[in-house]
């Protein structure tokens, strides 16, 4: 089953400048680093959880909801701050990101909070977990969609390719994966350390209805998934392009920013960028 | 035992709706009965373990219980990281199954070897290690893994093993199993040495020693009560495993053992030497090299009487 509630788009866009505002802070507050991962992703996040997905916080478990797989655990400070503006938990929460016993560490623990899934951290494990969500989802005859949030340096790991051959093999189709295509992994230009250009043809090579889409555009992020065939057993990828630090001037595509903290000058900027001052 | 597993999984999946099965691509026609069963639950995920093993947490989270079989190496160190963080991390009910544990598939070389599975997959927090000695004990493990819901590995040998028990043996994970009594030495043995154990115990008897054998078939948790009842009363205690000296359940008792109070036992592990295999031979060939043959095991006890005697 899909969500096919037309979203206000410019309600989204607005949403996603208050996201990336928090990041920022959040980043400064406790020395949290890979903000520019961060920043990357949250359109995509937000065009899942506010367009794409069937998701009800006060049914945080219920086994109909459809899942989301947040595989690039470095950033996982864009989900935290979708979940809580989602409403699976306070605001306030989100002060003790990173602190001694919260919760919300820097890499998500399993279960550590509703609506969080899977515990990532090490790249290349969120794939092959979603895509057995997904068989579950055919074995135990649920009709759910499982959304996997990936980084292009995560490309680089085996275990996606293994899976992504495995999930059109047994012809699965509710389950969905966003590249976070930001050009850069932690020491360098992803498309150098790699071989991984023509990224959207290898998801295509393996069986996937695959699309380039300009991942700052939430709307098109979910018109590629809403337009994607069904019936012909692929799984869909969205090759997601985007720019490391989006929304910050000075942050974008520069790389520096994947362990760099912002200062409370670099904040303010920041902060006035996003119109949040 | 892998027949007596693909067996009682098809069993098991007639029972239970949650069971799925994946393969990585091995167990050609083993599983044709399961799958006139189960079709629609048996997955065979090719040779791609790491993949498999996520596909098994995945199916886990969602309330499936899933049995992911391969040769033991491929189940358990090509995809170590999956079982730490998909399987153990998130205490998921994934039950790992090794085919073909520690020199079974002598004549492959070390690459099919798993000689350090059981020393890998014990140090995981949350996992459950479990070594069968028969096929009737492959199937009592297999049921207690499911009821169990937690992360379990099972180890098995791999076809034609003699079988231990008349039937199937009240089994409980943690608690091993006496199979034969006996006063002076305390054999504990764990997975696919059993039969040798046995006659390790008859030829022990012809020296007018008497042996007990136990089938320690879960190395974690450690059956603490009998490892105290065996090292309070028994002279020597030998630990039998095909597997490495190094981190398996002989090196596991150890780490219990320097724990105690001063025992009346001494110690015996009985293993595979901390080298790779280079030469062909068959499982008995292997075993002989590592010195895992009766007469070694006797020889090796007699000096520790010996010792003992000069000892006092």
């Amino acid at each position: 089953m899909q969500n096919t509630q037309t979203p206000d788009y410019q309600e989204l866009e607005s949403l996603a400048k208050k996201i990336r505002a928090r990041l920022v802070v959040m980043s400064h507050r406790t020395g949290a680093a890979h903000l520019g991962g961060a920043l990357s992703c949250v359109d995509i996040i937000v065009a899942c959880y506010w367009a794409l997905m069937n998701v009800d916080p006060r049914k945080a478990f219920d086994p109909g909801r459809d899942r989301l797989i947040f595989s690039k655990g470095h950033a996982i400070a864009t989900l935290y701050v979708a979940l809580a503006m989602k409403g699976f938990y306070p605001e306030e929460l989100l002060d003790s990101y990173a602190q001694c016993g919260s919760k919300l560490a820097e890499h998500p623990a399993p279960y550590c909070v509703p609506g969080l899934e899977v515990a990532t951290g090490s790249l290349g494990h969120g794939l092959p977990v979603g895509l057995g969500m997904a068989m579950a989802g055919a074995i135990n005859h649920v009709p759910y969609n499982v959304f996997v949030v990936m980084s292009d340096g995560e490309c680089n790991e085996g275990s996606v390719w293994e899976a992504a051959m495995l999930a059109p093999a047994r012809s699965i189709e509710n389950l969905v994966v966003f590249v976070d295509y930001n050009r850069w992994q932690a020491t360098g230009r992803s498309e150098e350390i790699m071989a991984l250009p023509s990224l959207r043809q290898k998801w295509e090579a393996f069986g996937w209805n695959a699309y380039d889409v300009d991942g700052h555009d939430i709307r098109a992020l979910v018109d590629a998934v809403r337009q994607a065939p069904r019936g012909d057993g692929k799984p869909v990828a969205v090759v997601a392009h985007t720019v490391k630090g989006k929304g910050v001037s000075f942050m974008e595509d520069d790389n520096n920013w994947h362990y760099r903290i912002p200062n409370e000058e670099e904040v303010q900027k920041a902060l006035k960028e996003l119109g949040q001052l | 035992m892998r027949n007596a597993f693909a067996s009682e999984m098809t069993n098991m999946a007639s029972e239970d709706k949650r069971i799925v099965l994946l393969s990585g691509d091995i167990g050609n026609r083993l599983f044709d009965d399961y799958k006139g069963h189960a079709p629609d639950r048996f997955v065979n995920c090719g040779i791609a373990e790491a993949n498999m093993i996520g596909v098994a947490s995945g199916m886990a989270m969602c309330g499936l219980r899933p049995i992911a079989y391969t040769i033991t190496p491929f189940i358990t160190a090509r995809c170590y990281e999956q079982i730490k963080v998909d399987v153990c991390y998130h205490n998921l009910p994934v039950i790992i199954v090794g085919v073909g544990g520690g020199l079974s598939y002598a004549e492959l070389l070390s690459t099919h070897h798993s000689c350090d599975d059981i020393a890998l997959l014990r140090i995981l927090p949350n996992m459950t290690v479990i070594c069968p000695s028969d096929s009737h004990e492959v199937r009592a493990a297999l049921r207690a893994a499911v009821a169990h819901g937690g992360p379990v590995y099972i180890r098995l040998g791999k076809k034609n093993e003699p079988l231990i028990h008349d039937s199937q043996p009240e089994f409980t994970i943690g608690k091993g199993i006496v199979i034969r009594e006996g006063t002076d030495v305390c054999m504990l043995s764990t997975g696919n040495l059993m039969p040798l154990a046995l006659e390790t115990a008859a030829m022990f008897g012809d020296d007018g020693i008497s042996a007990r054998v136990v089938s320690f078939h879960t190395v974690k948790p450690l059956d603490e009560d009998l490892l105290t009842e065996a090292f309070n009363n028994f002279d020597v205690v030998i630990t039998l495993e095909e597997h490495g000296l190094l981190g398996g359940f002989g090196s596991s008792v150890s780490e219990w053992l320097v724990k105690r109070p001063a025992a009346k036992a001494d110690l015996l592990q009985i293993g595979v030497d901390d080298v790779f295999c280079y030469e062909a031979g068959k499982q008995d060939d292997a075993r002989r090299t590592f010195n895992i043959t009766k007469e070694s095991i006797v020889e090796r006890t007699r000096d520790l009487y010996r010792n003992r005697k000069q000892g006092t």
